[in-house]
This record gives structure tokens, C-alpha cells and sequence, in this order.
């Protein structure tokens, strides 16, 4: 069966557009409402945290009191009131659990409806999953085969735990505390995440993967998530989003810090699927997401893949900070945005080192009342000589009410540079569709058809079991869109 | 198989068809020829189903149903093929790949099963083959630089994979050389059947050279102005469009 074809049905059989929109019905237990030093404090010591950690939260704390939200982004959404929200919830009674048969059946049951294969599948796959439920972290899975490998891959409450030292090493080193109203919000009162570590030499013998998931009402979700490639290893690592379908909209602010260090290389693919909000702009998730990779030591590489189909708003730059001599940033993206979903995301390559090259192949899709937005940054530095990037940003408008926007900034201090910037906008054409018709293949099919062939380029990037679900999304996220 | 009366056309407030009547046979091969902007392109698209060309009047019968109660995509699964005279280009999209989601595509709207990918790619292998379309085209994004023999190549292609009841071919020799309408024409008769009809739309007489039709229909000003066998190709070479559209006035 086509892909185009397996999405339709795939919907048909659900019967909703947004097949992710269902709640768990679990006793959560939360923080009091709002945000303030005591929140924080609960925080911490709901996770049993030690005392460097809390100051270091405070620290955030105090800094965020006095900043202002962002306002530069093509964006518009109504203040945010964040004493209006929940900062912590877990689901009552789980302590960390050992194996997978002590983890709450409904949990379970959540994670099969998700498409999370948790059990014998994962074997299969050669994926480990470690799935965040709200704010903790329920079930980890593989941690044997990459213990043996010298692997840490856990829930980053249990890397402030048992491996402190190298949480005090490289948390907050990429993004610091301070970098903005967003970030430094999520230093205080982020309540969960992932942490790896690869050593030395080793290639991670198998993709990494977290599923994480806003469950609870009026909570926003703060993980953050740090990745250490220690020299000459590897990591593939794969988050995947989804949110239930509520009216009130969400906040989600994530912080992601990659490390790579001397001839290292990760590898860091998201499909963000979060709910969008309904038709008519009614909800959905406010995605506001800080995340880069620093590619501290020389020849080191960091590739952020990403497909962005869901949140009512998307803000979010995945950057590559090019310190070390011949390392290596990539960027490839795909962003959709349909009915009233707005998408301002695109990536910074800040060239420090010599010989460093970028690459970023940006897509856009725009159908709706959607306004999608790509902002990049090229910056390249005195020392860097002979950087190199390319950029190829391509949009792809779908109806006549929605918007595509390319706003690139570049910058060079050295005169050896060579930056390369492409941009194509286009539409659907209508003799483009006629033919998929003329030969049988339905509308929804068509767009799906045609929109897959334009990020082509990208979702190759994917590991093989992501890409063919980010092609079904796609088709799922515009269907409808040609009237 | 297709029955066509009165059938008046426009295209925005522009009428294009003006009383057009026509039927076809199974098992025959039909000519229609006109000068530049006589609205044989409209009849294509209009048996395909296009969008923004209005029927004011008039009726298209297929295989004894109203054919303009169909959507282009049912009546591509019912057997209607139109070969255009522009194939189109959708970047990013593997020759195979389209072919295997609109084979699949027409088999699931009419109830059939779909044919797996090892199913598609030895159809497509076997039909490939007798007209010259390499492994290597198939794997190209469709239509994406291909050349004029290439793109018409693969609508033959098409047409011979869908094995539809009712074939239109839009000006198929256009931007042929010889050898490239020679191989294109040899793709057509193999095609011809007894449960086939064909349409061959051409302005050219050449064409009718290589696929020899039963009856051709002269279409000028959007209606038929002329009729006759094989042998009205030769005489429209000879003395010109002018000479037979001025003659029933």
C-alpha cells in the first residue's frame, strides 16, 4: 500500500483528524498552581534533588523574574499567564520502576495507543525507548545492552542523582542559564528528560528514542534533555511528540544541549506531532523550544533532523555552535503549517572554528490560514577561515489565504568565507494535481503525494522506521487543505 | 463506449465546444484533427474530467453511464485515460513510485486488491521493456527532465499499464522526432483491442500515418465539420484545414 494510501486509511479507521487526542484517566499528583520560589523548591524536592541543583534552579529563577517574552518571532497568541498553570504532575504512586510489569497497565495502554512498541517489538526495531509521562519518567528500556556498551541513557532526575559530575560538567554549558525568557524558565522548573552519555570511542549500538507526551490539563511541560558524545563516538537519537486534543492551549518549553566532542558525532531527529488546535485556531500546544549543539571538539559533527506538523505555535532554532576546527552543523527541516498553525523555526550555524561547514535544507509547507516562517542565522567568525555553508530554503504554499515567510541572516568577518543561500517559493499547481486525478490518485492523496516528493530531500535524513511515519503525518496534517 | 451530443463548452465566459457530437465503438480507433484553437484539447479535458471547463449543454455518455457525474479520479478507475500533451513534472517523486500509487489507486476504487511492490515493479519491468523505458527512468522524479520522446514514452507507459477501456491520446506525436513517434505509435497499436477505444486528437497527418484510425472527425470551431474514413487525412494534407472548414459554411 502507497504511503498516501496508508494515511488515509489509517485516518478513515481512527475517525478523527487528530488521532492522539485521547486523556488518560490517572491520578496525577501535582504542584499547587503558579510559579514561584516554593514551586521550584516542591520541584526539586519532589525529585529527591541535591542542593546544587536547587540553587542552580533558583539562580534561574531570580534571573527569569526579570526578563520579558520574546517578541520578535512572526508569532501572535495572547499573554500567557503563567500563574495560571501547573509546573508539576506526575501520575500518583510511581516510584521508579525496575521492569515494565510494575508500570501502571493504563500507562501501558497509553504508549500502545501512541504506536509506542514498548515490549518484544522494540527487539525488533533495535530501539530503546525512554518514555516521559507528563514529568516522570516511567520505563526504560535496553538499559542492559547499553550498559555493557558504557551507554548512560536515563531520565535526567536520575543523571542529577548517580552521575553528578558530569551533569555539573555540561548542563546549562551549551544553552546557559541565561540565554533567554523560555530557556531560563525551563532551568527552573524543568521536571524531567533525558540524559546520555556515550564514551569514548563508542558507537551507540542502537537509535535512542523518547516519546514524550502532555497528559494532565493546564500543565506546561518543561523536559530538558542533554546529550554528551564523549571523543570519537556515536549516537543516533530520535524524540517523537504527541498531545491529547484539549480547548485551553499549553505551554511547552523544552531545553535540548547536545555535546560532541573531538571527532564525534550526533545525530538528533524529532518528529513533533503535538496537537495544532482545531480548524478554527481553538487550542493546541504553544511549542517554544531552545535547543542546540555545541560542537566543542575539532572534526565533530551535529545533524538536527526535524519534522514539525503539530503545536498551534511553533518557535524553535535548532543551532550548531561550530567551535572545534573542521567540525561539522547540518539542519534539516520540514515544517507544515496548516489551518490557523504558525510556525517561526528555522536553525543558527555559529561558525567559530576554521574549516567548519553548515548545511541547512529548510522546507516549508503553508496551507490554511497558516503562517510559516523560516529565520536562520550564518555567523561566521574572525578565526574562521574557509567556513563554508549552504542554504537552501524552499516553501510551498497550498490555497490562497496562507503565508510563507524567509527571513535569513548572515554574517561573515572573514573574508575567506563562502556562504551559499537558495530560496524557491511555489505552489501547488493545479495542472500538477490534475494529473495525480487524471491517473486516479484522490486529492488528499495527490497533496500528500506531491508534498512527500518536495521534502524528499529531508525525510531521507530520517532513520528508515521514522521516515515512514513522517510521511504518513504529513498526508494527515494537510489533509483537507485543497478545497 | 462513448457517446457524445450537443455538447457545448465554455471556459471562464468563453465558449469553446459549440454543439459537438461524436461516438465511438469498442474495438475502434477515432482521429480527430483541427486547426490551432478548434477546442480539441477541451474535448481532452473535458473527458478527463479538468476542473474550470463548464458543460452548458449537452451530454457525454460512457459505457451507459453520464460520464460528467464522475470525479477525474473515478473515471480514471473506470477505465478513462487521457495521455496529455504536457505530462507534468512533480519533482521529488520516483516514476515508480507515482506509477504504483495510481495503479493502486484505481484498483482500490474498484474493489480490488493492491498489488504489492514486487507485484507493481514486474508489470511495470514487462510493459517497460517494448517501449524503451529504461530502469534508470523509472527511478527519476517524474517527468523531471525528461526529455519530449521520454514524457510521451511514459504516458504510453501508463496507458499500457492501466489497460483502460477508453484512451484519449492529446497530441502524442507533438515534439516527436520519427523514430521517437514510430516507437510511440507501435506502442499504440499493440494496445489496439476489440474492448478498447481510442481517441487520438493530432494536428498533424503524420501521426495517422503510423496509427491508422477507423473514422477521423475534422473539428473546427468547436464543432465536427467534416467526416470520413482513413482516407480524409490524406485529402486535409493535401488541400489544407481551410479548404473542408470552409466547405459546409
Amino acid at each position: 500500500m502507497s504511503i498516501a494510501a496508508e494515511t488515509k486509511s489509517q485516518v478513515a479507521e481512527i475517525g478523527e483528524k487528530y488521532k492522539y487526542g485521547f486523556i488518560t484517566d490517572i491520578e496525577m499528583d501535582m504542584a499547587p498552581k503558579g510559579l514561584s520560589e516554593d514551586t521550584v523548591r516542591f520541584i526539586s524536592a519532589k525529585k529527591s534533588e541535591p542542593d546544587w541543583m536547587l540553587e542552580w534552579r533558583l539562580g534561574a529563577f531570580r534571573r527569569w523574574l526579570t526578563m520579558t517574552e520574546p517578541k520578535w518571532a512572526r508569532v501572535h497568541y495572547p499573554k500567557i499567564d503563567y500563574q495560571a498553570a501547573y509546573y508539576y504532575a506526575a501520575p500518583k504512586n510511581t516510584p521508579l520502576k525496575q521492569s515494565l510489569d510494575e508500570v501502571d497497565p493504563k500507562l501501558l495502554e497509553t504508549y500502545n495507543k501512541l504506536g509506542i512498541p514498548l515490549h518484544e517489538q522494540m527487539a525488533l526495531a533495535g530501539v530503546a525507548v525512554d518514555a516521559v509521562f507528563d514529568s516522570v519518567s516511567v520505563a526504560t528500556t535496553f538499559k542492559e545492552k547499553l550498559n555493557e556498551a558504557g551507554v548512560i541513557f536515563c531520565p535526567i532526575s536520575e543523571a542529577i542523582r548517580d552521575h553528578p559530575e558530569l551533569v555539573k560538567t555540561y548542563l546549562g554549558s551549551v544553552v546557559p542559564v541565561t540565554d533567554n525568557f523560555f530557556a531560563t524558565l525551563n532551568a527552573a522548573v524543568f521536571s524531567d528528560g533525558t540524559f546520555v552519555y556515550v564514551p569514548k570511542g563508542v558507537r551507540c549500538p542502537m537509535e535512542l528514542s523518547t516519546y514524550f507526551r502532555i497528559n494532565a490539563s493546564e500543565t506546561g511541560q518543561f523536559e530538558r534533555t542533554l546529550i554528551i558524545a564523549d571523543e570519537g563516538s556515536y549516537v543516533s537519537y530520535l524524540e517523537g511528540c504527541t498531545a491529547p486534543k484539549r480547548d485551553e492551549n499549553q505551554l511547552h518549553a523544552a531545553v535540548v544541549e547536545l555535546i560532541a566532542l573531538d571527532n564525534a558525532e550526533i545525530k538528533y531527529s524529532t518528529v513533533q506531532n503535538w496537537y495544532p488546535g482545531d480548524e478554527n485556531g481553538l487550542g493546541g500546544i504553544f511549542n517554544f523550544v531552545t535547543k542546540r549543539g555545541d560542537c566543542r571538539g575539532r572534526r565533530s559533527k551535529i545533524s538536527w533532523t526535524q519534522v514539525e506538523t503539530g503545536s498551534a505555535i511553533t518557535w524553535k532554532y535548532p543551532s550548531c555552535i561550530l567551535r572545534g576546527d573542521d567540525s561539522v552543523g547540518e539542519f534539516y527541516s520540514i515544517a507544515i503549517a496548516n489551518n490557523f498553525q504558525q510556525a517561526d523555526t528555522g536553525t543558527k550555524m555559529i561558525h567559530l572554528g576554521a574549516n567548519t561547514r553548515s548545511r541547512i535544507i529548510s522546507k516549508g509547507i503553508s496551507a490554511g490560514k497558516a503562517q510559516n516562517t523560516y529565520r536562520g542565522l550564518v555567523s561566521v567568525y574572525g578565526k574562521a577561515k574557509n567556513a563554508r555553508n549552504y542554504t537552501q530554503c524552499d516553501s510551498l504554499l497550498i490555497g490562497g489565504d496562507c503565508g510563507a515567510h524567509t527571513v535569513p541572516y548572515i554574517e561573515s568577518r572573514n573574508p575567506t568565507a563562502r556562504i551559499e543561500h537558495e530560496a524557491t517559493t511555489s505552489k501547488i499547481a493545479e495542472d500538477q494535481l490534475f494529473y495525480c486525478l487524471a491517473r486516479g490518485i484522490p486529492q488528499d492523496e495527490a497533496v500528500s503525494l506531491i508534498v512527500n516528493g518536495f521534502c524528499r530531500e529531508v525525510l531521507q535524513q530520517l532513520p528508515m522506521e521514522f521516515a515512514v511515519e513522517a510521511q504518513k503525518l504529513v498526508g494527515i496534517s494537510l489533509e483537507g487543505s485543497v478545497g | 463506449m462513448l457517446e457524445i451530443k450537443n455538447l457545448h463548452v465554455s471556459v471562464g465566459d468563453k465558449p469553446i465546444l459549440k454543439g459537438l457530437t461524436l461516438s465511438i465503438q469498442a474495438g475502434q480507433v477515432h482521429a480527430i484533427m483541427g486547426p490551432n484553437g478548434s477546442g480539441k484539447s477541451t474535448l481532452s479535458y473535458v473527458l478527463a474530467g479538468r476542473a474550470g471547463y463548464d458543460i452548458t449543454e449537452g451530454s457525454i455518455t460512457y459505457d451507459g453511464q453520464d460520464l460528467t457525474a464522475l470525479a477525474p479520479e473515478e473515471r480514471a478507475a473506470k477505465g478513462v485515460f487521457l495521455a496529455m500533451q504536457y505530462p507534468v513534472e512533480i519533482p521529488g517523486v520516483t516514476t515508480m513510485t507515482f506509477l504504483k500509487t495510481a495503479l493502486n489507486s484505481q484498483r482500490r476504487a474498484r474493489g480490488e486488491s493492491d498489488l504489492d511492490a514486487l507485484g507493481v515493479l514486474k508489470l511495470v519491468r514487462a510493459k517497460a521493456k517494448t517501449l524503451n523505458v529504461s530502469e534508470e527512468m523509472l527511478k527519476r522524479a517524474l517527468n523531471v527532465g525528461f526529455s519530449g520522446g521520454e514524457k510521451k514514452r511514459l504516458e504510453i507507459l501508463q496507458m499500457a499499464i492501466f489497460e483502460p477501456k477508453l484512451a484519449i491520446l492529446d497530441e502524442t506525436d507533438s515534439g516527436l522526432d520519427i523514430d521517437a513517434l514510430r516507437l510511440v505509435a507501435e506502442g499504440v497499436n499493440t494496445l489496439r483491442s476489440p474492448a478498447r477505444a481510442m481517441l487520438v486528437i493530432t494536428h498533424y497527418q503524420r501521426l495517422l500515418d503510423y496509427i491508422v484510425p477507423d473514422r477521423i472527425h475534422v473539428l473546427a470551431g468547436g464543432r465536427i465539420v467534416a467526416e470520413g474514413g482513413k482516407e480524409l487525412a490524406l485529402e486535409l494534407e493535401a488541400k489544407g484545414y481551410e479548404h473542408i472548414v470552409k466547405e459546409p459554411a
